[in-house]
């Protein structure tokens, strides 16, 4: 039997990706103990909150060098997705740099209709080789954020908010979405599927 | 590029979905729990649950069904009713809900937005606004619009904002349960005032008071209840009728199976 892990730390909904795993029948446990995360099959990454605060968290468990070791799937949600990136300007915080890209607020002073954070359902334009399934392509996913990861080499999916950024990121065993799969009804759930199997 | 949200909100009561008639005259309208999955497999954009009995013993009947509802559904759901203090919230999150909607409360202690936020984040504090049309002004309501403040919708609105609130849910009483539109005028001036996201909320009647809520009222979002739950509006084909409108909304080919 596989082993996922959902890492926890104090930020939001990790019970949310509990119950989007179990509704594609899929088990995971819950924790922050470093023994139980090396030794997972597959590792969930997720969080929402601020970058500065999550870090120190991190840090003073030493989950941050653990994270950065691990070799099983890894997948990285939202702020997860952020944290693993160079740097974040949200709190001027030095992540864990899986991802050498920064993390960047988004500047609506050319247009003040584009309200901050962006809230809602943006259409995902998924890469050749990405990790996301071609029939997610131009397909809404659920996204929360004031901060972006711009284009970059590792970019996996695109979305367009103010201008083209990172939707979703991947390198070598690290995949990562700034959307939450876990609340992107079909398309989240296919996402999700498709870690499960990588 | 980022859709317009529909969002159906079921108001909870001794475990049941129910209905006012201007917050008076309490009609029944189904499971909760079935009724938002329903919901989300039709195509709604996220949820909001709103506890009407918010009564101490009652609070845990209410908990239970945030933790049903984040099992079944996968969309985004909001949650208000009785919140009080972050801990009323912290409770509220860790059994699922994404957001949280406060009304009195904040009307009485507004630095509990200010706590929300920095605890939370921005994106977990939708600000809840019942105001009146009075003799020219947008009266602030608490209480279930029972009790007149002497706050002002756009005052308080912009002041929620500066707080921390991520969102305005903006119920217009005299509008709601009448079906007959929004309150457009002040929705675009809301719009205007802020930079956060609108959600309008009261008087739908029909799939056009929406497209005008979006496209006069240049609301992000708009809210409603019974034209869905008594099947007056349905999901699937308002999203088509919006699109047809050339309003972003967000399509998906599999709702129907």
């Amino acid at each position: 039997m596989c082993s996922t892990v959902i890492i926890k730390y104090n930020a939001g909904n990790v019970f949310s990706v509990k119950c989007a795993l179990k509704r594609i029948g899929a088990e995971a446990v819950v924790t922050d103990d470093a023994e139980a995360i090396r030794n997972a099959d597959r590792v969930i990454f997720p969080g929402v909150g601020e970058a500065s605060t999550a870090m120190a968290y991190l840090r003073t468990r030493g989950l941050d060098e653990l994270i950065k070791s691990l070799s099983c799937p890894i997948l990285g949600i939202c702020i997860g997705m952020q944290l693993l990136c160079s740097h974040s300007q949200e709190g001027d915080t030095d992540c864990l740099g899986i991802f050498d890209v920064p993390v960047l607020r988004f500047d609506n002073s050319p247009n003040r209709e584009m309200k901050i954070p962006q809230m809602g359902w943006n259409t995902i334009s998924v890469r050749k080789g990405s990790f996301i399934p071609d029939e997610c392509d131009q397909r809404y996913a659920y996204f929360v954020h004031s901060y972006y990861v711009p284009l970059c080499g590792y970019t996996a999916a695109t979305a367009d908010y103010i201008q083209p950024y990172s939707a979703a990121l991947q390198r070598d065993n690290f995949y990562a979405t700034q959307f939450h799969p876990e609340k992107s009804g079909r398309v989240g759930e296919t996402i999700l599927k498709k870690f499960m199997e990588l | 590029m980022l859709a317009k949200r529909i969002i159906p909100c079921l108001d909870v009561k001794d475990g049941m979905t129910v209905k006012g008639v201007n917050f008076t005259n309490l009609r029944q309208a189904g499971d909760p729990v079935e009724l938002g999955k329903k919901y989300s497999d039709e195509g709604a954009d996220e949820l909001v649950y709103l506890d009407i009995t918010a009564s101490y013993e009652e609070r845990n009947t209410f908990i239970d069904l945030v933790r049903r509802v984040a099992e079944s559904v996968s969309i985004p759901f909001t949650v208000g009713g009785g919140i009080r203090s972050v801990s009323d919230v912290d409770k509220l999150l860790g059994n699922g809900a994404d957001k949280v909607s406060i009304n009195s409360a904040a009307l009485n202690r507004p630095q509990l937005i200010d706590e929300i936020a920095r605890q939370f984040g921005n994106q977990v504090c939708v600000v809840a606004i019942d105001a009146r049309f009075v003799d020219g002004k947008w009266i602030c309501h608490e209480k279930g619009g029972r009790i007149a403040t002497c706050r002002t919708l756009f005052d308080w609105a912009h002041e929620a904002q500066e707080r921390g609130a991520g969102e305005i849910l903006f119920t217009s009483m005299n509008h709601d349960g009448v079906k007959n539109g929004y309150a457009c005028d002040a929705l675009s001036r809301l719009h205007d005032r802020l930079q956060i996201p609108v959600i309008a909320s009261g008087g739908c009647g029909c799939a056009y008071h929406i497209a005008e809520a979006f496209v006069q009222g240049k609301a992000d979002a708009a809210l409603a209840a019974s034209v869905f739950h008594f099947g007056e509006i349905s999901i699937p084909a308002l999203k088509q009728y919006l699109s047809l409108q050339g309003i972003p909304v967000r399509l998906e080919p599999a709702w129907h199976k």
